[in-house]
């Protein structure tokens, strides 16, 4: 039997690994996706006060930082058991969809573009980034306005752009002001038609990727999302809600605190990724996607005019529930939308300029747990403290943890359908991350190298011995 | 009785100064800079960080500013390749001692020891960290503890006995295992004598003592009361 390693090759932590298992006649019998994560976390934040949490935890994500900012704060919120500011709750609101536009134009232009705009088997060299801005300057400029749009937002609320310390245990350390506000304003009409404008482009484009809609983790699974008692899209707020693979509710309204009667964590081999699971069907059947095609799965409308429009449209073409891991990066778009119609509200608001945004307690619950909607689908932050709020439990449930069964599937789909026999070709690789990237997980080597995965696949015959090996320059 | 009169020089600059004052005192007084960590005006001074060396001439010893006293025609260089390199590793070994994480750090971007490093340069280290296992005492209902990040300078210790006289906080065990302890070695929480006055905290250069609920970055230190307090006990009524 012949084994494939995809591994990447970074310098960071924090990496994924394929590994793609032949049988003697060369076929796919099997693959595995793994992912090394930082471990030890529980043990590294014990005994730190529960505050520090939302600092400590925004710092193992480079790409995301806001909402583990979000989540942990939300966990504390609890311990506090405080109820924070209307003003505050909106503020948090709006870092979020800032956030969500940001990292959704990322992952759509910057990390999967090179794929879909310029082909999967383009010319490796110019297949990125750089290929995308010579090939379509316009498309380009506008991922990077899309992305600069939510950026800005996020500094101008907090004043630093990476990890902004903005997002605190019981609100926000500062008000909005209103010269923030109307610069947001100002800037919202050119992202809306950013993003109209390549939602209408890939809608037209989508015809040509009959053949990835097809193959790309198109197994049925259960999907999960946050949704409001209307049946609304959710990002910020919200109640769990579980969609069979059929797309019946199987369950629903799971309130934080409820999350851990629903959701058991098996342990993997060779992965420190637990993987979660719908507690009452079992592992594996139990196994369910999130992030932005679960939540269009998920929820009975967005709940924002545009967006509903795209929600109806996407379901009439796909399905409900539809299923392509393909169809993530239309989700993305969709949601960009979404959120951009939620920014306008948020700031229509007059109350988000109030000046009461912080609410101070000390440990009133031994317990807390934050749930939010990320880009990458749900995020779970719970931890136990003793009476002085000193931390002696914690633990995070990350959203390509939920995912990381579906993607090792995703990526056995595609195999079978692109690999065959002993030779490997480049195409065939970058299929099988492409799909990896579909779910834009969230390792640092997917923003490595203009875009591309960086990774390596070999081929090692039963004894150990190299056959072949391509990798990305 | 007016005191004498001295004259000494800075970097060869001719500086009047008062008998009885510190190296640092002189400088201080007339302008010139001298890096310094443990030292607070108005403590006594204890020498424990070595970052105020500087080169004396007449003699290869290196001498603390803060705690040597001037004499009549010293000539004292407070900058030189050998007062660099020896005031960096002093800073290093500092941050290799114990766990130093500025990104998740209360005084992040306020931190004294901070700003000296990226003053002098600092962004890695040339020696092994320790990695150190020590705790968080959260016991106190306003302020917390954190050894890790404790450069041992003591100004907590001489803030609480010299101007607050309750004498709460000391030095206990040797070498690297010494350890800031409240009350012989009681929680901070339990201290009897601990008048929560909190002049600890507002003296301590790091984010090891800070006040309770600060996220990242949004401990400001306020050394105004203790340098008042200074002042007026200097003031004859
Ligand atoms: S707690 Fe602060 S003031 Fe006290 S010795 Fe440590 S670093 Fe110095
Ligand atoms: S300031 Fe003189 S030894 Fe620390």
């Amino acid at each position: 039997m012949k084994r494939i390693t995809i591994d990447p090759v970074t310098r960071i932590e924090g990496h994924a690994k394929i590994i793609i298992q032949l049988d003697d006649s060369g076929r796919v019998a099997g693959t595995e996706f793994h992912v090394t994560q930082v471990r030890g976390f529980e043990k590294f934040t014990e005994g730190r006060p529960f505050y520090e949490m939302p600092g400590i935890t925004s710092r193992i994500c480079g790409i995301c930082p806001i909402s583990h900012l979000l989540a942990s704060s939300k966990a504390c919120d609890a311990i506090m058991a405080v109820r924070i500011p209307p003003a505050a709750k909106k503020l948090r609101e709006l870092a979020h969809c800032a956030q969500m536009v940001q990292s959704h134009a990322l992952s759509f232009f910057y990390l999967s573009a090179p794929d879909l705009l310029l082909g999967m088997d383009s010319e490796m060299a110019s297949r990125n980034v750089l290929g995308v801005i010579a090939a379509h300057p316009e498309m380009a400029r506008d991922g990077i306005e899309l992305r600069k749009f939510g950026l800005q937002i996020i500094e101008g609320l907090a004043q630093e752009r990476i990890h902004p310390s903005w997002i605190v245990p019981g609100g926000v350390a500062s008000p909005l002001s209103g010269a923030v506000r109307d610069r947001i304003l100002c800037d919202l009409p050119s992202a809306k038609a950013i993003a109209d404008r390549t939602l209408s482009f890939f809608k037209k484009a989508l015809d040509n990727y009959k053949d990835e809609i097809e193959c790309f983790g198109s197994a049925p699974t259960m999907h999960a999302g946050l949704v409001d008692r209307k049946g609304n899209l959710q990002f910020y707020d919200g109640e769990l809600r579980f969609r069979s693979r059929s797309g019946e509710i199987v369950e629903d309204a799971i309130a934080a605190e409820q999350y851990a009667d629903w959701i058991a964590e098996a342990s993997l081999r060779d992965s420190y990724l637990k993987a979660p699971y719908f507690k009452p069907q079992g592992f594996p059947e139990g196994t369910y996607r999130v992030g932005p095609l679960a939540r269009m799965n998920v929820a009975d409308q967005c709940g924002t005019p545009l967006a509903d429009a795209e929600f109806v449209e996407f379901h009439q073409r796909f399905g409900s529930p539809a299923h392509s891991a393909f169809l993530y990066h239309y989700a993305r778009l969709i949601e960009i939308v979404h959120a951009l119609e939620k920014i306008e509200l948020l700031l229509a608001d007059p109350q988000i300029l109030e000046k009461q945004v912080r609410a101070t307690g000390g440990v009133n619950s031994l317990e807390g747990v934050g749930m939010i909607e990320a880009p990458r689908g749900t995020l779970i932050h719970h931890y136990k403290v003793n009476e002085e709020g000193g931390i002696t439990w914690a633990n995070l449930i990350v959203a390509t943890g939920h995912n990381n069964l579906a993607i090792g599937r995703s990526v056995q789909q595609v195999s079978e359908r692109y690999i065959d026999g002993n030779k490997l070709q480049e195409g065939m690789l970058n299929r099988v991350s492409a799909v990896v990237r579909a779910y834009d997980p969230c390792l640092s080597c997917s923003t490595h190298a203009l875009g591309e995965i960086a990774m390596r696949i070999q081929l090692v015959d039963a004894n150990g011995q190299l056959q072949d090996e391509i990798a990305t320059p | 009785m007016p005191k004498k009169k001295l004259s000494i020089r800075i970097d060869g600059e001719l500086i009047n100064a008062v008998e009885g004052q510190t190296i640092l005192q002189a400088a201080k007084a007339n302008g010139k800079y001298i890096p310094t960590l443990c030292d607070l005006e108005g403590l006594t001074p204890v020498g424990a960080c070595r970052l105020c060396i500087v080169e004396v001439s007449g003699t290869d010893r290196l001498f603390q500013a803060c705690t040597t006293p001037i004499q009549d025609g010293m000539s004292v260089i407070t900058t030189s390749a050998r007062l660099t390199h020896d005031r960096r590793i002093s800073l290093e070994l500092l941050f290799v001692e114990r766990n130093h994480v500025c990104a998740v750090c209360v005084s992040n971007g306020r931190c004294e020891l901070q700003s000296l490093a990226s003053a002098m340069g600092i962004s890695t280290v040339r020696f092994a960290y320790n990695y150190p296992k020590l705790g968080v005492d959260l016991s106190h209902p306003r302020f917390v503890l954190d050894h890790n990040r404790c450069i041992l300078c003591t100004r907590c210790v001489r803030v609480c006995a010299d101007l607050e006289g309750a004498h709460v906080w000391e030095l206990t065990s040797r070498g690297i295992h010494s350890r800031i302890v409240s009350d012989l070695n009681q929680r901070w929480g339990d201290s009897r004598s601990c008048t929560n006055c909190g002049k600890c905290v507002q003296a301590c250069p790091t984010g090891a003592l800070a006040e309770k609920g600060y996220a990242v970055e949004e401990m400001v230190k306020r050394t105004d009361n203790i340098s008042s307090l200074v002042e007026r006990r200097e003031v004859q009524v």
